[in-house]
C-alpha cells in the first residue's frame, strides 16, 4: 500500500464517511490539514466566523438531514470555542464529529502556544473522544468515531490531532467492520418486556403517549402514528419531539411540560399508563417528578438503558432502537379505541383553548408573528429557534408538522444556537426555506455568521423577535422575583444597519399590518434577510408550569400566577 | 449504604480518568477505588465502593456502562462476594510495647514486614471489618503512618465477570496501541 500524509488521511477517511460538508475555521496546528483541502474537492469547507459557529452549524446539518455533522477547529481557543457547541449536540443526542488540531506531540503537556487539554475538557460532554497519536491510527479512529456518533443513542464524537500526526506519512488502512467490547446498542426489546407493555397498554383505561426525539433521531414517526390509531392512544410531544406527529392528527395533543398545554399536562397527570417513547423523562416536559403522575403505570422505550429509572422508575423499561420496539409493540397490541378518554382531553382542550391562542388586539405579538410564518412556510420549511421565549412560542404557534421541521435547541437551552444552525440546515437541505427565530439577545451572540452565509450564498431568513428584553428573564423577574427586573432590558443596534452592513436585506416591521407584506418579501429576496419584528416588550409565554411545580399546577394566565 | 461494583475496562489512557469524571459529574461519592490488571490482556479490572441510598448502584452501573472503555459491570453487592482489603500501618513501638503488638499481631493473624527501633509496619489482609478493629487497637500506640488499598472483590462459586466478545485484529491492534505516544523521538513541530 501507499503512504499518505496523515492529513490526507483524515480527508480520506471523511470522503468515505460520505461527509460532504465541514464547517470549520484554520489556525497554526490545522494547516497541514487546510492545506491538503483543495486535493479533496468533494468535502465542502465552509469558513466560519467563530467556532461556536462552525459547532452549532454542524448540530443544525445533522437535525436536518439525520446526516453525521463535522465541525473542524484548531487547538487552544479554536478549540475551546466548540466546547458551548459540542455540549449542545451531545444533550440532545445529535450525531455530530467534532475534529480539533492540537500542538505537535512532543509539546503536548508542556503548555505551549495555543495548548489546551482539550480531550480533558470534552470528556464529559462527549459520547466518547481520541487523542490521535499516530497517522497511522487515523482512518481507523474516524471510522469508529463516526460508528459511534450515529448507532445507539447518537451523539457527539470528538478528535483531536496534534499537528506533527497531520504530516506524519501512513498507510491507509480502512476497517472492514468496526469492533467494541464495551459498546453494543442494543435495538429490539426484550420480548418478555415488551408483552408485558401490551398487557398494561391493552388494559389501560386513559392512557397516554409521550413522543420525544428519539422518534425523530430513529426515523419512527409512521410507526408512531401507527401504534398511536391501532391502540387509540392520545399523544402528547415534549419539545424536541414536536414534528413526530403532525398537530392536525385526531390522536394528537400538542406539546407537554413548562410551556406545554393545559390540556397535555393534566392529560399526562391523569393518565393511568403512560407509554413514554423515546424521551428522557426531562424536568421542563415532566416538571416536579414526584408529582408528575404517581400512580400511572410508566412504559419507558429509550436507547439508552442509564434513562430508565433516572428521572422517573419505570414498570416496564424497554431498552431499545423505539422504531425496532414500535414494530413490536404494535404486533404485540389489541386494537381498540378509547372514546371516553379522548372525549375528556377534547372537552377540556375546548375550555382551555384561549390560553393558547394567538392574543386578540393591535399589538404586534410575537405570537401573532410566529403564526404567520408558519402559515406563509408551510410544512417543508425549516425552523431554527434560540432560547427563550420566542423558542416557546415557536414551539405552541408553529404547527411544526414533519420531523426535522424544528430545529432547537432542548437541552442545553443555548441562546445564539438559532443563527448558526439555521445556516447548517441551510447547507444540509438547499431545497428548502429556512427561517431562523431569533430573540434579540440571541441573535447579537452568533450573528457574525452572515458573514458566512453571504460568502456561501445561504439565503436564510432570520426573524428577530426584538422586545428589548431578554424576556424569559424578565417573565421570571417579573411573576417569580416582584417585578424586580435587573440585568434584563437591553439596548439593541439599529438591526436594519447590521443587514445593510453585510450587504444583505433588511425589514423592520412595527405593525400587524405590515407582517403578511415583509414575509412575502423576506422570502421573495434571494439571500439573507433580516427581519426586525418590534414586539410587544412585556409578554408573557403561557401557559407555565412554575419551575418546581407539578405538571398538575399548570397557571394559564398572569391573574393565577404565584407571587 | 455502601455497594460494590466491579468494572472491567479497557486499559487505554484516560479511562481512569474518564471513570472519575462521570463519578463526580453525577454525584456518586466513592469509598474507594482499586485498579489492576487482569487475566485478559488489554483489560483492566476497577473495583469502586460508593455510598449512597438504594438504587444508586443501579444508576451508577448504567452510567459506567455507557462509557465505551467500559466493557462490562457487574454490582457485586447483589451478589454473593469474597471482599478484602489490604492495609500497611506504620505504628509506634517502643522496645517495652513491642510484645503487645506482636500478641495483637498475631491474634489478627496479621504480619509485621518492617522493624525499626522505634516503629513497626503491620501488614493485613481482611475484610473492612477487621482492618477497622486491628487499626482501632493499635491507635492507643500511635499510628504514624497507614495505607490502605481499597475493597478488591470477586463473587463466589463458579460465575466470573469475563469478556466474552472478540474483537477483530485490526481492532485489537488499535484498541492496544492508539492514544499512546510512540516510541522515539518525534520531530520538534511548533504551532
Amino acid at each position: 500500500m501507499t503512504k499518505m500524509m496523515g492529513a490526507d488521511i483524515v480527508l480520506e477517511s471523511l470522503e468515505r464517511l460520505g461527509v460532504d460538508t465541514v464547517f470549520g475555521y484554520p489556525g497554526g496546528v490545522v494547516l497541514p490539514l487546510y492545506d491538503r483541502f483543495p486535493a479533496h474537492p468533494q468535502i465542502r469547507h465552509i469558513l466560519v466566523r467563530h467556532e461556536q459557529g462552525a459547532g452549532h452549524a454542524a448540530d443544525g446539518y445533522a437535525r436536518a438531514s439525520g446526516r453525521l455533522g463535522v465541525a473542524l477547529a484548531t487547538s487552544g481557543p479554536g478549540a475551546t470555542n466548540l466546547v458551548t457547541a459540542i455540549t449542545n449536540a451531545h444533550m440532545d443526542s445529535v450525531p455530530t464529529l467534532f475534529i480539533t488540531g492540537n500542538v505537535g506531540r512532543n509539546l503536548l503537556g508542556k503548555d505551549g502556544f495555543q495548548e489546551a487539554d482539550i480531550t480533558g475538557i470534552t470528556m464529559p460532554i462527549v459520547k466518547h473522544n481520541y487523542l490521535v497519536m499516530r497517522a497511522a491510527d487515523l482512518a481507523y479512529t474516524f471510522a469508529e468515531a463516526a460508528y459511534i456518533a450515529t448507532t445507539g443513542r447518537k451523539g457527539a464524537v470528538h478528535i483531536d490531532i496534534p499537528k506533527d500526526v497531520f504530516l506524519e506519512q501512513a498507510e491507509f488502512a480502512w476497517p472492514e467492520r468496526i469492533s467494541l467490547r464495551g459498546y453494543h446498542p442494543v435495538t429490539e426489546g426484550d420480548h418478555a418486556a415488551v408483552e408485558r407493555a401490551a398487557a398494561a397498554i391493552d388494559a389501560a383505561q386513559r392512557p397516554i403517549i409521550f413522543a420525544g426525539h428519539g422518534i425523530i433521531l430513529a426515523e419512527a414517526a409512521e410507526e408512531l402514528r401507527a401504534f398511536a390509531e391501532k391502540t387509540g392512544i392520545p399523544v402528547l410531544n415534549t419539545l424536541l419531539g414536536l414534528g413526530s406527529i403532525p398537530p392536525d392528527h385526531a390522536l394528537a395533543y400538542g406539546m407537554m411540560g413548562m410551556h406545554g398545554s393545559y390540556w397535555a399536562n393534566h392529560a399526562a397527570s391523569s393518565a393511568d399508563v403512560i407509554v413514554a417513547l423515546g424521551m428522557r423523562m426531562d424536568d421542563r416536559a415532566l416538571g416536579r417528578f414526584a408529582d408528575m403522575n404517581p400512580t400511572a403505570q410508566v412504559i419507558h422505550v429509550d436507547i439508552d438503558p442509564a434513562e430508565h429509572d433516572k428521572n422517573i422508575v419505570a414498570t416496564v423499561p424497554i431498552v431499545g432502537d423505539v422504531k425496532v420496539v414500535l414494530h413490536q409493540l404494535i404486533d404485540a397490541v389489541a386494537k381498540r379505541s378509547r372514546v371516553e378518554w379522548v372525549r375528556w382531553i377534547d372537552d377540556l382542550r375546548a375550555g382551555h383553548r384561549a390560553s393558547m391562542s394567538v392574543p386578540p388586539g393591535r399589538e404586534l405579538t410575537t405570537q401573532f408573528v410566529l403564526s404567520k410564518i408558519a402559515a406563509f412556510a408551510g410544512r417543508e420549511a425549516v425552523i431554527t429557534t434560540g432560547v427563550g421565549q420566542h423558542q416557546m412560542w415557536a414551539a405552541q404557534f408553529m404547527n411544526i408538522s414533519r420531523p426535522r421541521q424544528l430545529i432547537t435547541s432542548g437541552g442545553l437551552g443555548t441562546m445564539g444556537f438559532e443563527v448558526p444552525a439555521a445556516m447548517g440546515a441551510a447547507v444540509a437541505c438547499p431545497d428548502r426555506a429556512v427561517w431562523t427565530i431569533c430573540g434579540d439577545g440571541g441573535f447579537q451572540m452568533t450573528f457574525q455568521e452572515i458573514a458566512t452565509m453571504v460568502d456561501e450564498r445561504l439565503p436564510v431568513k432570520m426573524a428577530i423577535m426584538n422586545n428589548g428584553f431578554l424576556g424569559m428573564v424578565r417573565q421570571w423577574q417579573e411573576l417569580f422575583y416582584a417585578n424586580n427586573y435587573v440585568a434584563v432590558a437591553m439596548s439593541q443596534p439599529d438591526f436594519l444597519k447590521i443587514a445593510e452592513a453585510y450587504g444583505i436585506c433588511g425589514i423592520r416591521v412595527t405593525a400587524r399590518s405590515q407582517v403578511d407584506d415583509a414575509i412575502r418579501e423576506a422570502a421573495a429576496y434571494p439571500g439573507p434577510v433580516i427581519l426586525d419584528f418590534r414586539v410587544e416588550a412585556e409578554g408573557n409565554v403561557w401557559p407555565m408550569v412554575p419551575a418546581g411545580a407539578a405538571l398538575h399546577e399548570t397557571i394559564e394566565a398572569p391573574e393565577h400566577a404565584l407571587h | 449504604m455502601k455497594h460494590t461494583v466491579a468494572a472491567l475496562v479497557e486499559d487505554r489512557p484516560g479511562v481512569l480518568n474518564r471513570v472519575a469524571s462521570l463519578f463526580r459529574r453525577r454525584g456518586f461519592n466513592i469509598d474507594s477505588l482499586a485498579v489492576g490488571t487482569t487475566d485478559e490482556p488489554g483489560i483492566s479490572r476497577m473495583t469502586i465502593v460508593v455510598d449512597g441510598p438504594a438504587g444508586i448502584a443501579q444508576q451508577v452501573e448504567r452510567q459506567l456502562d455507557k462509557l465505551i472503555d467500559v466493557v462490562t459491570v457487574e454490582d457485586l453487592t447483589q451478589l454473593e462476594a469474597v471482599g478484602r482489603e489490604l492495609a500497611l500501618i506504620k505504628v509506634a513501638a517502643r522496645p517495652d510495647q513491642r510484645r503487645e503488638i506482636l500478641d495483637l499481631v498475631e491474634v489478627f493473624r496479621a504480619q509485621v514486614v518492617d522493624v525499626s527501633p522505634t516503629t513497626l509496619i503491620v501488614q493485613l489482609t481482611a475484610a473492612e471489618d477487621t482492618l477497622d478493629a486491628l487499626l482501632e487497637n493499635l491507635r492507643p500506640y500511635g499510628v504514624r503512618e497507614m495505607v490502605r488499598t481499597g475493597r478488591i472483590a470477586l463473587a463466589r462459586g463458579a460465575r466470573a465477570a469475563g469478556v466474552h466478545d472478540h474483537e477483530s485484529p485490526e481492532a485489537k491492534r488499535f484498541h492496544s496501541e492508539s492514544g499512546r505516544r510512540p516510541e522515539g523521538d518525534l520531530p520538534f513541530v511548533t504551532e
